[in-house]
């Protein structure tokens, strides 16, 4: 047994760390000239984007044509863009063969969606009452494009096109392919034999064949399968497809989050005596989803995508509607512009979902960092 | 005179994982109040056997009867076991993506369906009881890991168990934490709580304990009060590992 007294413990005080170079100069040659490789690769890359930045710009902007002036567009000769082609064109790539006169109803039907998805993007939102926002959101999207009601003149689902079909056939087919994706990852993770082998066939199968066959099947061989007199119009059997294929790959999505988790979340949740819904609900899905947001944003950026599929049975999304507006003999030689002013549509949308993504990821992760 | 039953009753209790037996022919019988401490080597069973008595665990030949409910296939009844048997883990399993408090509020609002209100007053009082009061709003990463085993013990007992089952519970615990939980333990077991614990730590053993029970190989090799157990064992097996973890 010690008896002389014990020595105090004193800690010793926390320091700043210590001062490290700081300043542009510092930055860079830390970031681009740290190594005689990375400074190759700087002079490289500087060089080439010195060589091609200025004709760029200058194609882009200084020596474009901005009105619709094809006079001015043949003059150039193809030495600037022809923007005028946009100018003259727009309302038939933003809204396909949609009547002119009667554009402002699909202008304010996206509206309508895209205000609808904003609210959805906070998660404070997400309460029952989201659902019946949907449901109104979709139901006067229908109600503006369809017409038929209110003085509305009529307008059949062939005629649709353009920015609202590419926003619809996007919104519903990853909003409706979420839950069924989620049930068919469950369902091939149950307990039960049958139940898990229907789910992986299905998953497989629908995994094997291109989303091309399934719109396809849908567009021609669905109705051959209907009893006489029952017709679905050729946009809802569509979008069923996309629904039904994009389904599959969130299932296998879910079922990586789903994987993610210890087996000790489920005997927790079990022996407080959770039933096996409340613990996929209240414990599992939860964590398993927050996991995937990533890949469930891969998977949205490529349905957006591959709506464009849908113009192989003639429906005229973004980009079939922008083949539209080239059928005008006088303007096709300018391709190039139009499928740049898609491509900036299609680049704005998919950037701000992807930083969204980043965003929820961080909002809802919080509980996985210290 | 139903008291004298036992609350937990095993009966020629068999189980295999695949081919390997893993519990054999155990009988067991808790009396209600009675603390038990289930010591042995590693892979000798005992977190099996207190894993079958809330059916985490299916055991294939034999009976377990648990305050008067038997345990079968009957989702129901087992549903009703587990309310009333709470279980602590080795590895906590607390909700990672729920507060404190929302791990607490979870089994007792959607599983006894008890208002929000009346689920908070009993976790708060549940916190309280494990001295963790001031961390209701913080997520279980952020707790040290000596506070998330008394969470997790405020958890299960929101549900107001009529047994506790303790899988190692400081097992996983850094040696400066496992006093704490311990502690919570110690005062679980004065406040008359039936008691199963499977553990390491011969001390908690010696301070609560009614009955200690020594497995070996998926078998009960003996069973006797803490006093006669570590003074005077009587099986050979039990002597060796006695003398390996006293030292």
């Amino acid at each position: 047994m010690r008896t002389d007294p014990p020595i105090p413990f004193e800690p010793l005080p926390s320091r700043a760390p210590p001062r490290a170079a700081t300043g542009a100069v510092a930055w860079v040659r830390a970031n681009l000239f740290d190594s005689p490789a990375n400074a190759a690769m700087t002079l490289l890359f500087g060089g080439l984007l010195a060589l091609a930045l200025p004709p760029a710009v200058g194609w882009l902007f200084a020596n474009a044509v901005w009105h619709a002036d094809y006079a001015a567009c043949r003059a150039l000769e193809r030495s600037g863009a022809c923007w005028g082609f946009v100018a003259e064109k727009w309302r038939l790539i933003l809204f396909g063969r949609y009547p002119y006169a009667e554009q402002w109803r699909p202008l304010a039907a996206t509206a309508i969606v895209v205000a609808a998805l904003v609210v959805t993007a906070f998660p404070a939102c997400w309460r029952r009452w989201l659902a019946g926002l949907w449901g109104a959101a979709l139901a006067g999207f229908f109600l503006l494009m369809s017409g038929g009601v209110f003085g509305l003149a009529r307008i059949d689902t062939s005629m649709w096109g353009g920015l609202p079909l590419t926003v619809l056939l996007t919104v519903i087919g990853m909003g409706a392919s979420i839950p069924v994706g989620i049930l068919l990852a469950l369902a091939r993770r149950s307990d039960l034999p049958l139940l898990r082998a229907l789910a992986t066939l299905y998953i497989e199968l629908v995994r094997g064949v291109p989303l091309i066959t399934v719109l396809f099947t849908a567009s021609f061989v669905f109705p051959l399968l209907l009893p006489q007199g029952v017709r679905f119009d050729v946009l809802t059997r569509i979008t069923l497809g996309i629904v039904l294929f994009q389904a599959a790959y969130m299932a296998e999505v879910v079922r990586g989050g789903l994987q993610a988790l210890p087996k000790g979340q489920y005997e927790a949740a079990a022996a407080l005596g959770l039933s096996w819904w409340r613990t996929q609900q209240k414990v599992i899905l939860p964590q398993a989803l927050t996991l995937v947001i990533p890949s469930f944003v891969n998977s949205l950026l490529s349905t957006f995508m591959d709506t464009s599929l849908v113009t192989v049975v003639s429906m005229y999304d973004l980009t079939g509607s922008l083949r539209l507006a080239l059928g005008d003999a006088q303007w096709r030689n300018f391709f190039l512009e139009g499928y740049l002013f898609v491509a900036l549509i299609y680049f704005a949308c998919c950037f701000a979902m992807s930083r969204y993504s980043h965003w929820l990821e961080h909002r809802l992760g919080r509980w996985t960092r210290r | 005179m139903p008291d004298t039953d036992p609350i937990i009753r095993l009966s020629r209790v068999n189980k295999w994982f695949g081919h390997f037996h893993v519990l054999k022919d155990i009988d067991l019988d808790v009396a209600r109040g009675e603390r038990i401490v289930i010591a042995g080597p590693s892979g000798s069973g005992k977190s099996t056997l207190i894993r079958c008595v809330n059916r985490l665990e299916e055991h294939q030949e034999g009976t377990i009867v648990v305050d008067g409910v038997t345990l079968t296939d009957d989702v129901k009844a087992i549903e009703k076991i587990r309310r009333e048997v709470g279980m602590v883990f080795q590895q906590f399993n607390l909700f990672p993506h729920l507060t404190v408090l929302e791990n607490l509020l979870l089994a007792p609002h959607w599983v006894l369906g008890l208002p929000r209100a009346e689920a908070e007053e009993r976790a708060v009082q549940q916190l309280k009881r494990v001295h963790i009061a001031e961390q209701a709003s913080k997520y279980p990463g952020q707790l040290s890991g000596g506070q998330q085993q008394r969470v997790a013990i405020a958890r299960a007992m929101c549900m107001r168990p009529r047994i506790m089952l303790f899988d190692e519970p400081t097992s996983a615990l850094d040696p400066e934490m496992v006093k704490e939980v311990l502690d919570v333990m110690i005062e679980l077991a004065e406040g008359g709580m039936t008691m199963l614990v499977v553990t390491h730590e011969m001390e908690f053993a010696k301070a609560v304990a009614d009955r200690v029970v020594f497995m070996d190989q998926g078998q009960i090799v003996e069973q006797a009060p803490p006093g006669e157990f570590f003074a005077n064992a009587r099986h050979e097996r039990s002597r060796a590992f006695l003398s390996k973890i006293l030292g």
